[in-house]
């Protein structure tokens, strides 16, 4: 096509995208500059935040973990295995995606409130608080990012199919050894790019966890809360944590790039 | 062409059609991983399933006039009918843009391309509630542009717009990269002009994807929450979202009600699964 019909996409893609993207990024970095370094040291290391990013990492480590357990095990069992429900199974795993974070925070509080939650009394009574808890934020966090592993890993082991798998068992492996020496060098670059992308958005989880966690400072704040907090009380520090987040969404985007080429397939 | 491109919008295509479980075969289940069926689907009922009938059974448990009632109050029709006119006004944006976009990447080559697609990504991995306090950095009450969409319309627009941005790009671009350029220059030289080659050969082939990649932002933006909710300034009656209002109604003690409205809002999700399989089935066709 005539580079003179090209030049007012181009122009209008660029423009679309810097306004609406690069412009308001570049200008949060901007304000975090003009407050200086020393504001911004001590923003990023005041005890709320420390407090924040710790817990911050605990549930998003936790979620992560429970998700990279559930995705490999759905997945091989979804390529694998034929069974009663298996569409069934495959739909409901993509479910959350479409749920808005806020009803998926009231629908954990309906089963697990401690007061008036289906299962919320029961593990009350047994001292296990769910429900303006960490584990509570596990599970609201869990819930969000539910499919980010499955469907990353699940393609690739359709792909490949299962010879070499059998082929294991035939030379005598067990199970664990099979997962270990065939199954997991497979797909490692697939379930590398799930756990990445669901790490970034554990990470920056904010509706559904604003639900269930009560959001009480310096105990049950995660990052996201805290910059929600700081910037509807005008407390400084917002943009300083911001721009923490901000970097860690461009490592997540830099290490996916790093591990894409190497899953060619 | 960056190394993410393909890969969530692999993803975000596969999402449309996870009913096919691939390969029909399989092995019968063993002792093992029938164990392990059972783990995952205990998981399953535990974290989703069992918590979305609660909102249901909540919804329904004060009776159907109840549930009507509560669907029917003012804010509730006020807020999801503002989400649903903004939403389906940010789908059609991004189906043009996308759509434009997705071209100029696939068939344009200039210094920065590589820089776009890096920024494309940014809405994908950036914490929610960042992009709203970004947005109300440059669009805000002390924007340097000299506007103010603190507490309006265009504020929630532009926040939507942000975060549903990679969905029709990373939908179309790989489906726009299979399609062979020689077809559309034998159009050229059969005398089509530009508009009609795009038209006639181009725009029926990624159809498909446009409206996938416009559904998924569509169901998007109908339950986003963290990118609005500090740029809308939740005002009652004028900017207060259906997330914001359910997160209003929890606070208020309000469960029955919030779960009414959830219900809607669910519904509305339903629906976009069931959107998303059909535009996939044509997808299939088309390919």
């Amino acid at each position: 096509m005539a580079e003179r019909a090209r030049w007012p996409l181009r122009l209008a893609a660029v423009c679309y995208v810097g306004v609406l993207v690069a412009l308001p990024v570049g200008l949060v970095l901007w304000r975090t500059g003009e407050q200086g370094v020393g504001a911004f040291f001590s923003a990023i290391g005041s005890a709320d935040a420390v407090h924040a990013y710790r817990l911050t990492l605990i549930v998003a480590g936790c979620a992560v973990v429970l998700n990279t357990v559930f995705g490999v095990g759905a997945a091989l069992l979804l390529a694998r295995y034929r069974f009663a429900g298996k569409a069934l199974l495959n739909a409901i795993i993509d479910l959350p995606v479409s749920v808005s974070p806020i009803v998926v925070g009231l629908a954990l509080i309906l089963v697990y409130g401690a007061r008036t939650g289906w299962l919320g009394p029961l593990l009350s009574d047994v001292g296990f608080q769910v429900i303006f808890a960490t584990p509570g934020m596990v599970l609201a966090t869990a819930f969000v990012s539910l499919p980010l592993v499955v469907r990353e890993v699940l393609p690739v082991l359709q792909q490949v199919g299962d010879e070499q798998e059998q082929a294991a068992r035939s030379l005598g492996a067990n199970t664990l050894t099979r997962l270990r020496r065939v199954t997991l060098p497979t797909i490692k670059w697939a379930l590398a790019y799930g756990v990445v992308l669901s790490l970034a958005r554990c990470l920056g989880e904010f509706g559904a966890v604003r639900v269930v966690s009560g959001n009480v400072i310096g105990k049950t704040q995660t990052v996201t809360l805290l910059v929600d907090e700081q910037a509807e009380q005008f407390e400084p520090g917002y943009y300083q944590l911001s721009v923490v987040l901000l970097a860690v969404a461009a490592v997540c985007i830099v290490v996916i790039s790093l591990v894409k080429p190497k899953e060619n397939r | 062409m960056s190394a993410l491109s393909s890969a969530p919008a692999r993803r975000l295509a596969r999402l449309g059609r996870g009913h096919e479980a691939g390969p029909a075969g399989g092995n019968r289940l063993t002792a093992g991983p029938a164990a392990g069926l059972g783990v995952a689907v205990l998981w399953l009922s535990l974290l989703v399933l069992l918590p979305l009938a609660a909102v249901l059974s909540k919804a329904a448990g004060g009776g159907l006039s109840e549930l009507w009632s509560s669907v029917t109050d003012r804010e509730a029709v006020s807020a999801i009918k503002l989400t649903l006119g903004c939403a389906l006004g940010v789908s059609a944006v991004n189906a043009v843009m996308g759509t434009l976009i997705a071209w100029v990447l696939v068939r344009d080559e200039f210094a920065g391309k590589r820089l776009l697609e890096v920024v494309i990504d940014i809405p994908f991995a950036l914490p929610t509630i960042v992009a709203g306090l970004v947005l109300l950095t440059l669009y805000g009450p002390r924007s340097p542009l000299g506007v103010n969409w603190y507490a309006t319309r265009p504020g929630i627009l532009v926040a939507l717009l942000f975060v549903t941005l990679p969905f029709v790009v990373r939908s179309v671009q790989p489906v726009l990269m299979s399609l062979q350029p020689a077809v559309e220059e034998a159009a050229r030289s059969l005398g089509a002009g530009r508009l009609t080659t795009f038209r006639r050969i181009v725009l029926p082939a990624i159809a498909p994807a446009i409206a996938s990649g416009a559904a998924l932002a569509f169901g998007r933006a109908m339950g986003e929450y963290g990118s609005v909710v500090l740029i809308s300034g939740q005002i009652q009656y004028k900017t207060e979202v259906a997330s914001s209002y359910v997160y209003k109604q929890i606070q208020d003690d309000d469960l029955a009600g919030a779960a009414a409205t959830a219900t809607v809002l669910l519904a509305i999700s339903l629906l976009v699964i069931l959107l998303l399989r059909t535009f996939a089935r044509w997808g299939a066709r088309h390919g």
